[in-house]
Formats: C-alpha cells, structure tokens, sequence
C-alpha cells in the first residue's frame, strides 16, 4: 500500500495529552476527538490538515498516556501515516491494534514536504528533497494483525470466533 | 541464556521454558483493567466485533476513577455505558462512586493482584504493579477489549535495564524522588520497549508504597514495566490485603541486561520534575529562589495513599497555606479516606486551609477538581507534567514528593520541608 501527502512535522517527545487533551476525553467518538486532534501544539492542525497527510516526528512519539482516543483522533483527521525516529510503545501498540499505519524512520522532513510511504516495499520517500529511506517491516506476528485489519479480526482468526 | 524476572514471569503465562528479548508472545492474562475514559473505547470494540461474553468475570476490573464523580453530562453518559457492561457482563471488579478509589491504589488494597500474576490496564500507570513482583502493564482500549473477549495480549518480550539499589533513603526523601531522579538520569524514553529492574540491598529499605510509587512513574522513562523483586515485605502486604497466592519469580543470576544503573539511595536529594517533561529533574541547589506557586495538589496513583498523606500532615501542622495558594488533597481510595480521617490528618488539612476531596484522578490529568488557569503553576504529587495536562495550555505543573508539595503550599513558593523547619520563627 502507497501512502502520499504533505508532511506536519512535530519534534521528540509529542505526548497523548497534547495530541488529544483529556479535556475530550469525554467522547469516544472519533470524528469528536478528531475535531481537536493536535490541540495543544498546534492550534490550526485541524483546519491545514487534508486527507492522506502525514505526520513526521522525531523519538518516542505518542508517549505518556494509553489513550487509544490518540491514534484514533489522528486517524479520523484523514492522517494516512505517521513517520518518526521512534515511538512510545502503548501508541505504537495502540496505532498497530487499530491500523492506522506507522514507520520508524530519521528520514529529513520539514514541514509541507510530500511524502510517499511504500508500506509494502518498506520504502519511505521525501519527494520534495529527493530523499529516500527504506524501513524495517513489522515482525511477521504484527503484519498479521495488520492484514486481518486490526487485532480483534486478527484474534478471532487466531482463537476462534466467540459466541 | 539466563532469564529476567519479567521474562519469567511471560515464559510462565504463555506456556514456555525459556524466552529471550524480541521474541512475540500471546501471553495469559490473569487481569485486565479499564477506567472510564478507555473502557468505552474497549467496549465499542468488544461488542462491534461481537465478542459475547467476557471470558473471566472474576479476571476483569472497571473502575470508574478519572472523570467522577461525573464531571459533565457526557462523562456522566460513559460511566453510564461501562456500568451497564459490567452489569450485563457479570464483572466482578467493578467500582463505582462511594466504592471506588484510584485503580493503581485500589486494586492492590483490594487484593485483586499479586506476585507473578500478568495484568494488563488499558492505563499507562498499570505498571505500578510490578512492585508486588507482577508483570503489568499499560495497553489501550482494543488491547482491553481482546483481553476482556480472549484472556490474552500480545508481547513483544522486553529486554531489561538493571537498577542496583544500595543504601537508604534521607529523612524527606521517598520514593516519588527516587523515581524523578532516575527519569532525570535516563530520560523520558531511556527506558523504551524495556524493564527496569530493581535489585540490590537498597530494596529492603524501601517501604512497598515507595515501590508502588517507583513503579508507577516506570512509563515516564518509556519503560513496558518496573518490577521490584519479592521480599518478607510484599510477601506480608499480599497477605495483609488477602491477595491470592503469590507465584514467586527471581531473575536468573546470568540474565542479560542492556544496562546496568547503580544508585546510592542515599544520595538520592529531594527531587522536583519542572515542565514539561518529568526529565527536567533538579535538586534544591538548583531551582530558582522565588518561583511563587498557585495550587499544590497532593494525590493521584502515584501518591494518594495514606503514608503520602501522613507525610503531608507532618509538614502541614499547625501550619496555614499561603494566601494566595490553593491546596486540594485527594486520598485515593475511600479506605485510605476513612483512615486518614480516623488519623486526624483531615483536621491537619482543614485547620491549614486544604480542600479535601473524594478519591478521583481528576486535576492529575486535567480532568476536573482543580484545573489551572493560563499562566497558573501548581506543584503536585502526580506524575506527568506535560504541556497543558492539568488545564490550560500556558499553565506549569511540578512534580514532586508529598512532603516538598506540602512544604510548597505554606510558603506559596517551591521549597524543601528542611527550608521550611529553617524558616520557621
């Protein structure tokens, strides 16, 4: 799967709270939590982002807080991918568990760079600098969860279908 | 290849001898755990995918902690939801208001975990439990929901850092800075996809609620869990709190470690975190002389039990809260309300000029019961200080110890309780 879109860069350390601030956490509808995606960073996130956007950011991404309203809000705000040097691991758990595509990668991004993320060939590309990375593929157990779309599809195919 | 104590602990639950890092496990689960804010999420997904029924009633736990008492209609609709599926489920853990405490203080005072026992909680601070010898962890909300369906979480098995402990702890200095000195030490990711592991003879001094607290802030440092080896001490506290029987796990004495961290706790100082990150560690010999604060909050899962509140009554009495500081206490479990108040801490609180509130995550998250203004600081006895987490997004959070927080509200400013007795006329 090709993944295309104008970069929004963040730096280290982005955490749940200021991705989706608790303060929503009183929905668990998406397009709600969508609608303050970014909130506390970046004010104007919601209205510059368009659909297939990609997010790029630099060591332990999505740190702090479980909340899956996090990877939800950045999802249902039309981000195709989010690409940073690491991530936090409940939010790349999180991001894996419910299909919203991640890569690891230092590829140099600024802000309004187009990039293509090849998820299948591990190829990440900065179209705007001619650059090109290729990434690491998830272990295979993790690529499972991602082709039965997402781990409740995957654990039923695993454990059986429950009542 | 020798074994960490966590990976024993996920050798036992996935029914094999030897595990080594990196390897991906389907792993037993022997509790899953949710709040009010993501077991919605978890049981959207559970019934979207048809899942049935839980598949252990007596295996889950939905504490209804960060929002309540409802703190708007919508909070009040969430609760609402997880109520009724603990209701239809037949869920055995379920707290809610008059019940319910902080579910990393109340699950261990109610004896629902114990050592060697796997808990997930799609809480990021579930981590806390690994001070009783278990492996928890925090996941999110459909990590729950294939928990609460199937009894079982998918790992990758971490490898381990090893945190030496020697010496004891200074008069002041607990827990709380032991862990904000050791994040300061590694960083808010040096401990990422990894255990930290305690060991040493500085252990036996340690108190299980500076455990509990250390564990507890094992995420700020991007670890997957802190685990704390069994000891006379855990041992007594499960029976104390009828836990079931414990299943006593030891890190093999060739396991691998990727690092290696020796501290001296008794070097440990009295440690603040400033914004916004709970790196930003410093001692007093390093903080700005008059930084004027406007609330302290002394609670949360990090440190609302009841020796965090003694240690505030300590300081606070026969002392007043400067006037232009707020102060909220909020114990965390209704237990440790009842045992403070028979204590006399709350007379303490009320004669200093605190509010007292019920047990609730609430401004730790900036949820509600004590949200900060732009521009306001508060030092609190939580655990994240990040951009805008207990309210507006110019406001500051500190963290630090019951006793520093305690000694900050009497003098309206950041200070030590040793500056304070120094100060006192």
């Amino acid at each position: 799967m090709k993944l295309q879109g104008k970069a929004h860069v963040y730096g280290d350390h982005v955490d749940t709270d200021v991705i989706i601030p608790a303060r929503y956490l009183n929905t668990s509808d998406p397009k709600e939590l969508a609608s303050h995606c970014m909130e506390d960073i970046d004010a104007g996130f919601v209205g510059r982002v368009q659909a297939g956007d990609i997010i790029a950011a630099g060591d332990n991404f999505g740190c702090g807080s479980s909340r899956e309203h996090a990877p939800l809000a950045i999802k249902h705000a039309g981000v195709s991918c989010v690409v940073a040097r690491s991530f936090a691991r409940i939010f790349y758990r999180n991001a894996i568990n419910i299909g919203l595509p991640i890569v690891v990668s230092d590829i140099p991004v600024a802000a309004g760079d187009e990039l293509v993320v090849d998820l299948g060939a591990g190829i990440v590309e900065n179209l705007t600098r001619q650059e090109k990375r290729s990434f690491a593929p998830f272990p295979d157990f993790l690529q499972g969860i991602v082709a039965a779309g997402g781990l409740m599809q995957a654990m039923k195919a695993l454990e059986g279908g429950k009542a | 290849m020798g074994m960490t104590m966590t990976q024993k602990i996920l050798a036992a639950h996935c029914g094999k001898q030897a595990l080594q890092a990196g390897e991906m496990i389907l792993a037993d689960l022997d509790m899953v755990l949710a709040n009010d804010i993501t077991a919605p999420v978890a049981i959207n997904e559970f019934e979207k995918a048809g899942c049935g029924r839980v598949f252990d009633g007596q295996k889950v736990a939905l504490v209804l902690d960060h929002f309540t008492p409802n703190k708007d209609i919508k909070a009040a609709e969430q609760s609402r939801q997880v109520r009724r599926f603990a209701k239809e489920q037949g869920v055995a853990h379920f707290y809610d208001v008059g019940r319910v405490g902080i579910e990393h203080v109340l699950l261990p005072e109610q004896g629902l975990v114990t050592a060697g026992d796997l808990i997930i909680g799609a809480d990021s601070h579930t981590c806390t439990y690994g001070a009783l010898g278990a492996f928890s962890t925090g996941v999110g909300s459909t990590d729950m929901a294939a928990g609460m369906a199937y009894g079982k979480a998918w790992f990758r098995v971490p490898e381990a850092i090893s945190v030496r402990l020697t010496g004891a702890l200074q008069p002041w200095v607990s827990g709380k800075d032991v862990i904000l000195h050791l994040i300061g030490l590694i960083g808010v990711d040096g401990a990422l996809y990894q255990s930290l592991e305690f060991s040493g003879p500085g252990v036996a001094s340690l108190s299980v609620d500076d455990r509990l607290c250390i564990c507890n802030m094992a995420i700020e440092a991007g670890a997957k869990n802190g685990i704390f080896p069994v000891d006379e001490q855990t041992l007594a506290f499960l029976k104390d709190h009828g836990a079931q029987e414990p299943r006593v796990y030891a890190a093999d004495a060739d396991a691998q470690y990727a690092r290696v961290i020796d501290i001296n706790l008794s070097e440990v100082p009295l440690t603040v975190a400033f914004p916004h990150l709970p790196e930003n560690a410093r001692g007093f010999s390093d903080i700005p002389a008059d930084l004027r604060i406007d609330q302290v909050v002394i609670g949360s899962c990090t440190n609302g039990r009841l020796c965090d509140l003694q240690q505030a009554a300590q300081v606070l009495r026969g002392r007043r809260v400067a006037e232009d500081t707020r102060v909220v206490i909020i114990p965390a479990t209704q237990l440790i309300y009842e045992q403070a108040m028979n204590e006399g801490l709350f007379k303490v609180f009320l004669d200093a000029g605190c509010a007292i509130s019920t047990p609730t995550c609430g401004p730790c998250l900036g949820g509600h019961m004590g949200i900060l203004a732009e521009g306001e600081r508060c030092v609190a006895t939580t655990n994240r200080n990040f951009v805008g987490r207990m309210g507006h997004p110019k406001s500051e959070v500190y963290l630090a110890s019951p006793a520093v927080a305690a000694a900050s509200a009497v003098l309206g400013r950041l200070a030590s309780p040793e500056e304070l007795e120094g100060a006192k006329a």
